[in-house]
């Protein structure tokens, strides 16, 4: 089930990508509207990070192709922000908190030039807006699970883009800053910016996202939560998988018995 | 007096040139790239000097540097190609292409002279006698030391210009794709510079010392540090310090330069080792204050 949108931000259309010959997505169709935050949703394996990886040309498609704000990705680099899995980079690496924000403005300085006055200042009140700013010359190796991210979140703001692509920054990372980056993207949403973000708990997805694309290699829903986030779709897309299946028990005995508080 | 201070001086323009480009070699886990490509130039130095017949310095820098070139292209391949892990098929890659270069000096005994041992271990000795004079006969001093001083300032220029991206492709590949920097081109290109510094230093002081001075120097730093330019600055001055109490150190044992710059560099990083494994750097429950 395929939800379109009139006037799309995103267009993936027949998106078909594979590692050595062998495909892990098949004909990927969907549209986002402008100022949503969207949610991949979909068991291991099932080409989450690999589609929006996809999206951003790391990993060049079998056939199909994807369009942002009706251009290809090319002419709207600049507008488009990407945050790795944090296990992605050696965390090692000798480079300070604010130096790895500072990465965030390298697309607006260009080539042969280094970054000044004003992208510092860039850095530091995205670094306030995480909640970060008293880790400014920190070395990266001496912090936490949850600050590595909110360091990988600053970077992204840094960038000041339209359009955010976030691959599981919720992964590893405490109670807490699990709420400051939600508060975060709902900010990002409400200034008309477009959040996609690779997740795996199913039962905060129903809270966090207000479009949903449910993937397991192949496309098994994409629509508004409300439409395509059922129990039906949850479990074609999860479907034999014992240990995920009592999780999705678990979302469906919580709509049959709603907490009080909702 | 003037001999030690051109051989001190030959020895540091290596050292710092190395070591700069060593620093972003150890933070992509590719330090072994310079034993690589140190390596794999024998051949395309006697392929030089059968097509030429001359032992001139272009000739040689031009086969060195093709060779080179190709050991990092393979190295690449067969890590994208066949998946095979970088380390394995630097391996692979660089232990063929100097066996071809044996094989072609063995067969060609006769006609080449050539000296093996003067490929691996250098004669930084003999830089203050090769002199480069020009036509009406003045002395302009060591040729090498001109050589090295444009590479020295090639590479310098490189890391300055190309700061951001090296930093980048070094730290998240993936990010500095998703911004459009090309990370296979800034890789080229650092193999390049690797290249072009591994090729004209070794003719003077050999693959072992040029290996030692990539590696050893930025690796001391790095133990040092937290900041990639406190690092660049630290391995800089490290090499100065090392090709002098090299070169008195030999002076003084009446050893191999090249043995004692190395062996320095060694104990450079030793004593580094031991003195921080004592001071533990700051951690994070150490210093829980705010800074900035």
């Amino acid at each position: 089930m395929i939800i379109h949108t009139k006037e799309p931000v995103l267009e993936v259309h027949d998106l078909t990508v594979s590692y050595s010959r062998k495909p892990v997505l098949w004909g990927i169709d969907f549209t986002l509207p402008a100022g949503c935050v969207a949610g991949i949703m979909g068991p291991n394996g099932a080409g989450k990070s690999t589609l929006l990886k996809s999206i951003m040309g790391l990993i060049p498609p079998s056939s199909g192709y994807v369009k942002l704000f009706n251009r290809p990705l090319e002419d709207v680099r600049h507008r488009v922000s990407y945050v790795p899995q944090r296990e992605s980079v050696d965390w090692d690496f000798p480079v300070s908190v604010l130096d790895v924000v500072l990465m965030g403005r390298y697309g607006k300085v260009g080539l042969l030039r280094s970054t000044g006055r004003r992208d510092r200042e860039i850095a530091l009140e995205c670094l306030e807006k995480v909640g970060m700013q008293a880790y400014t010359k920190r070395q990266i190796s001496q912090l936490s699970g949850g600050q590595q991210q909110r360091v990988f979140l600053a970077r992204a703001l840094a960038q000041e883009a339209d359009f955010y692509f976030m691959d599981e920054p919720f992964a590893g990372v405490d109670a807490a800053t699990e709420q400051t980056i939600v508060g975060l993207l709902r900010d990002m949403a409400a200034a008309g910016k477009t959040v996609v973000v690779v997740h795996h708990d199913l039962q905060s997805a129903r809270e966090y996202f207000d479009w949903i694309i449910l993937l397991n290699m192949h496309l098994v829903a994409a629509g508004p939560v409300t439409e395509a986030f059922t129990d039906e779709k949850i479990q074609r897309a999860y479907g034999g998988k014992l240990s995920l299946l009592s999780q999705v028990g678990h979302v469906m005995e919580k709509r049959a018995f709603p907490s009080r508080e909702n | 007096m003037i001999i030690a201070f051109w051989i001190i001086l030959t020895g540091a323009l290596v050292a710092v040139t190395c070591g700069m480009l060593g620093c972003f070699l150890i933070l992509r886990k590719m330090s072994m790239v310079g034993d690589a490509i140190s390596h794999a130039v024998l051949p395309g130095i006697v392929i030089a000097f059968l097509l030429s017949g001359s032992r001139d310095t272009l000739p040689m820098l031009l086969g060195a540097g093709a060779t080179g070139l190709i050991a990092t292209f393979l190295i690449e391949y067969f890590h994208r190609r066949a998946n095979l892990q970088t380390d394995a098929s630097i391996g692979v890659t660089f232990t063929f292409l100097f066996a071809v270069g044996i094989i072609l000096i063995s067969g060609f005994a006769g006609e080449i002279d050539l000296d093996l041992d003067c490929v691996l271990y250098g004669e930084i000795a003999y830089v203050p006698i090769d002199l480069w004079v020009t036509a009406d006969g003045t002395v302009m001093g060591p040729r090498p030391v001109y050589i090295l001083s444009a590479v020295l300032l090639i590479v310098a220029l490189f890391i300055k210009l190309g700061y951001k991206e090296l930093q980048l492709t070094s730290f998240d590949p993936a990010f500095a794709s998703a911004l459009g920097i090309s990370t296979a081109l800034w890789h080229y290109l650092l193999m390049a510079a690797v290249s072009l510094t591994t090729v004209s230093s070794f003719e003077s002081v050999g693959a072992i010392l040029v290996i030692a001075f990539l590696i050893g120097p930025p690796a001391t730093a790095y133990l040092m540090t937290h900041d990639l330019k406190q690092m660049l600055a630290i391995t800089a001055v490290l090499g100065i310090f090392i090709a002098f109490t090299g070169y008195w150190l030999a002076y003084w044992l009446n050893a191999s330069i090249a043995g004692c710059m190395a062996a320095v560099t060694g104990l450079c990083f030793t004593a580094a080792f031991l003195s921080l494994r004592r001071i533990p750097k700051p951690s994070p429950t150490a210093s829980e204050e705010p800074i900035g």
